[in-house]
């Protein structure tokens, strides 16, 4: 069968989409993210927030001097990030290069609570062949990574052929098999909130489980407005076709404080059906100790150094 | 490897309900993990999954004395009415102190006190110097910034986050901008020759008590004006405070007079002979009586009245920025605005978005304990203004509009209204057409953009409207046409010292702020050297 062909050339494929693309404004997006800042979150909302927050936590160690010596360090604190008796939950997972994730498997086994996710295609640029980041993918959920942290090809995106974002989300989602798959869309490299709107809406029409702002090595990484244009695109798809998608935050969100706000952010914006591990992350590496110190200093009323806090 | 590809491609599972909304080009598309939520069970929730708790301000360090005096000649005195009233925390309903009542005695005492440092003292100081009072009373402002931020919230029932953010910020600006005008208005107004009027008296009302006695009283001063302030009587305790803080900066006496009292007070300030001006900001009937008052008397008058402001949002519009600027423009200080965008006009194509999205929003906003940092949407100022919000939405109701309102407790004591909007209405509905002045928005739709600035216009009002689209060339159309002193387009209630303020047709006259504002309490000369004449002031 032939398919008739185009009458015209489309100017702005994404436009096309299912959904009719709102655009952004900046000084009201960048307002109202400011706005959720203003919330005093105090005592019982605090410590309950705080736990909230370390359970979505993605412990993150992407370096080149990754060892399995330091992947252990990471899987040990995420399964018990503090004692006992404050009784924090267990992070939502480690996450590495895919080079890593078996020894991060075989440190958690197989049923553990904390999940391990790996970043695939060429993490961070992406600027490898589809099918090497085809392979990356399936190689990484062989060795058992649970998630799949991918990036976008944000040359064919600021190109215009979001056909091609597209394509490779989709095969990238298949390759996955089982596991999650989040999508990264860099959005320090996409600069424009209405670009984050349109390449948010890519992703989760391509099979994105999750959608994540940055991969932390471009600045800026995550920030509240761009996190809330993600959520808001996540709430029209909701809409539309009744499915969750999950988000993650990842990159510059450092203090107990910030992940207090980002929270405030998915609970006024999504409500409370977002506010769990399996649909919000934060991706950190340094977040954890100050989320614990806030923590410990909430129960027992008093600072501790960060000495008396293991290090990931 | 080309081939390899393709077989990858076309292994991927298509489902039927994604490829709608492919990108064009796009082949491949993987299954969701995900089982979608059926259409009828979609919707967002808001629950108590994690509660914030209490965050209140504190409160008790602040000295409230039982009783305030009339502030005349740089003292505060007692009435000679010997009379009081009380002020009550309308979150509350618990008395906070008593004000004096001020009568036509007190009004000339005030009057006369200010002629007096008009003429031995303000009219004679050059800019420069006044500009240095102005500059120390906007520095003492923000010193005071939090008390004053508490006592207008315990006073007149808004929160503390807009007391806090929006209020006491702005107070310091309009000291802050006029302070530097004082001594450069012959640069505001080339080839003229500015002189001040003389002694003017303002009115203003409760919903933004020290913001409004900046607007009026900065700009009066700066221009070489001397004043008799009456506050709202629900509102007089920040104004008072300001007092105080005049002193402490030792503004000279009598420049500034402030008398307490109701509409009584009021009218003997306006019919009082030896005033040069009256300012007022309020409601439409009472701008009305004063205007009939003053005609034949020569005082120089502004009014600031009501307003029915149209909110217009096109297909093109951000619309998820579109719904920030909605709950802005209607539950601002509970909607006690006059520039709040009451009427929400909407272009029928995302009419269902727009209202499922205000559906959600208006379940985040908190009602309460004004005083707690978390709250967004505070108390009625009175039982009467209370009163007045049931009755007419009562009358759109019984007109036929459905009224949405939020799932919120409210407290028990003090006056509250949730959040609520109004669909189904229509131009005729009485809730279209009179100023409701609280948490109510009445939603109507258009079709094209001569329908919407067509259907803006159609009210007594003129005093704001919105415009919100993603294309410029739409918000300068809509701007020549419609007829309102502020359009403000993809933002809403956002104020500036340097923004003139004011209306057109039943929302009154002159403006505030700005340049123009000036205008409003100055004499223009012709040309240098020649004395200023009682000329009508059309620098509008």
């Amino acid at each position: 069968m032939t398919k008739a062909p185009a009458l015209f050339k489309p100017v702005k494929p994404s436009r096309q989409t299912g959904l009719p693309l709102p655009t952004i404004d900046q000084i009201m997006v960048e307002e109202r993210a400011a706005s959720f800042t203003k919330r005093s979150i105090k005592t019982t909302a605090k410590l309950a927030g705080l736990k909230m927050a370390v359970s979505m936590m993605d412990l993150t160690t992407l370096e080149g001097k990754d060892t399995p010596g330091k992947v252990a360090y990471l899987c040990r604190k995420a399964l018990q990030p503090l004692d006992a008796r404050y009784d924090v939950p267990s992070c939502g997972a480690v996450c590495v290069y895919p080079n890593m994730v078996r020894h991060a498997r075989r440190f958690l086994g197989d049923s553990s609570p904390v999940n391990v996710a790996s970043v695939a295609t060429g993490f961070p640029s992406g600027q490898v062949p589809l099918r090497v980041k085809l392979e990356e993918t399936r190689r990484a959920a062989a060795d058992g990574a649970d998630e799949i942290d991918m990036v976008i090809d944000r040359g064919a995106f600021l190109a215009g052929d979001h056909a091609k974002v597209f394509d490779e989300i989709a095969l990238v989602k298949e390759a996955c098999g089982a596991a999650h798959l989040k999508v990264i869309l860099e959005t320090g490299e996409l600069v424009t909130y209405d670009n984050v709107r349109i390449a948010s809406q890519i992703a989760m029409e391509a099979g994105g489980d999750f959608i994540k702002t940055s991969t932390g090595k471009v600045s800026p990484a995550a920030t509240m407005p761009v996190t809330l244009v993600m959520l808001e695109a996540i709430r029209d798809y909701f809409y539309a076709t009744g499915i969750r998608i999950g988000m993650k935050p990842a990159g510059g969100i450092r203090n107990s404080k910030q992940a207090l706000h980002y929270l405030v952010m998915v609970r006024e914006t999504l409500g409370d059906d977002w506010l769990t591990p399996e649909l919000f992350r934060f991706g950190a590496s340094t977040l954890v100790n100050d989320v614990l110190m806030q923590i410990v200093k909430t129960v027992d009323g008093n600072y501790q150094s960060l000495d008396y806090f293991s290090l990931p | 490897m080309k081939a390899k590809i393709k077989s990858a491609k076309k292994s991927v599972r298509v489902s039927a309900k994604l490829v709608a909304s492919v990108p064009a080009g796009a082949r491949a598309i993987a299954q969701t993990n995900h089982k979608p939520v059926p259409l009828n069970e979609r919707r967002l929730n808001f629950g108590a999954k994690w509660n914030y708790a209490p965050a209140p301000e504190d409160f008790k360090y602040i000295k409230l004395a039982p009783r305030h005096e009339l502030f005349i000649n740089g003292k505060f005195i007692a009435p000679s009415t010997g009379k009081y009233f009380d002020s009550i925390n309308p979150a509350t309903e618990e008395k906070l102190t008593e004000i004096a009542l001020a009568n036509g005695q007190d009004v000339d005492l005030a009057v006369k006190s200010a002629r007096r440092a008009y003429d031995k003292v303000w009219s004679k100081l050059p800019g420069r110097e006044r500009g240095k009072y102005l500059y120390r009373i906007a520095r003492i402002i923000q010193e005071k910034a939090r008390e004053l931020a508490v006592l207008e919230t315990m006073d007149g029932g808004k929160t503390i986050k807009e007391s806090r953010d929006v209020d006491l910020p702005l107070v310091a600006a309009h000291f802050f901008y006029h302070a530097g005008w004082a001594d450069k208005l012959q640069y505001a107004f080339p080839g003229r020759t500015p002189q001040p009027l003389g002694v003017a008296g303002q009115i203003i009302p409760w919903n933004f008590p020290l913001l409004m006695a900046a607007w009026k009283i900065a700009p009066a001063l700066a221009c070489g004006n001397t004043v008799v302030l009456k506050p709202a009587e629900t509102t007089s305790i920040t104004a008072l405070r300001l007092a105080q803080i005049f002193q402490e900066a030792e503004l000279p006496e009598g420049v500034v007079n402030i008398i307490t009292g109701a509409g009584d007070t009021g009218a003997a300030m306006v019919n009082h002979p030896d005033i040069n001006k009256i300012a007022f900001t309020g409601s439409t009937d009472v701008g009305k009586l004063i205007a009939k008052s003053l005609t034949g008397t020569g005082k120089k008058l502004t009014l600031e009245l009501g307003g029915k402001a149209a909110n217009i949002i096109f297909e093109d519009a951000p619309i998820d920025q579109a719904v920030e600027g909605i709950i802005a423009g209607i539950y601002f200080n509970q909607g006690h605005v006059c520039c709040a965008g009451s009427r929400l006009l909407v272009q029928e194509g995302i009419y269902p978005t727009v209202i499922r999205k205000l559906r959600d929003r208006i379940q985040t906003l908190r009602v309460g304990n004004p005083l707690d940092k978390n709250t967004d949407i505070g108390a009625i100022n009175s039982r009467s203004q209370l009163e007045k919000i049931r009755e007419l939405v009562q009358s759109g109701v019984a007109e036929g509009a459905e009224l949405v309102q939020t799932r919120c407790t409210l407290p028990e004591r003090g006056y509250w209204y949730p959040p609520s909007f109004l669909t189904g209405v229509t131009a005729s509905h009485r809730v279209a057409q009179e100023e409701i002045f609280g948490p109510v928005l009445s939603v109507m739709t258009f079709r094209t953009p001569e329908e919407a600035f067509e259907r803006a216009n159609n009210t007594p009002y003129g005093l704001s409207a919105g415009v919100w689209t993603d294309k410029g060339s739409k918000i300068f159309k809509m701007v020549n046409k419609l007829r309102a002193g502020v359009v403000w387009a993809n933002t809403y209630n956002t104020f500036d010292p340097t923004s003139p303020f004011g209306g057109y047709k039943e929302s009154g006259f002159g403006r505030e702020g700005g340049v123009q504002g000036l205008s409003a309490y100055l004499r223009l000369g012709l040309c240098q050297g020649t004395l200023p004449t009682s000329r009508p002031n059309t620098r509008f």
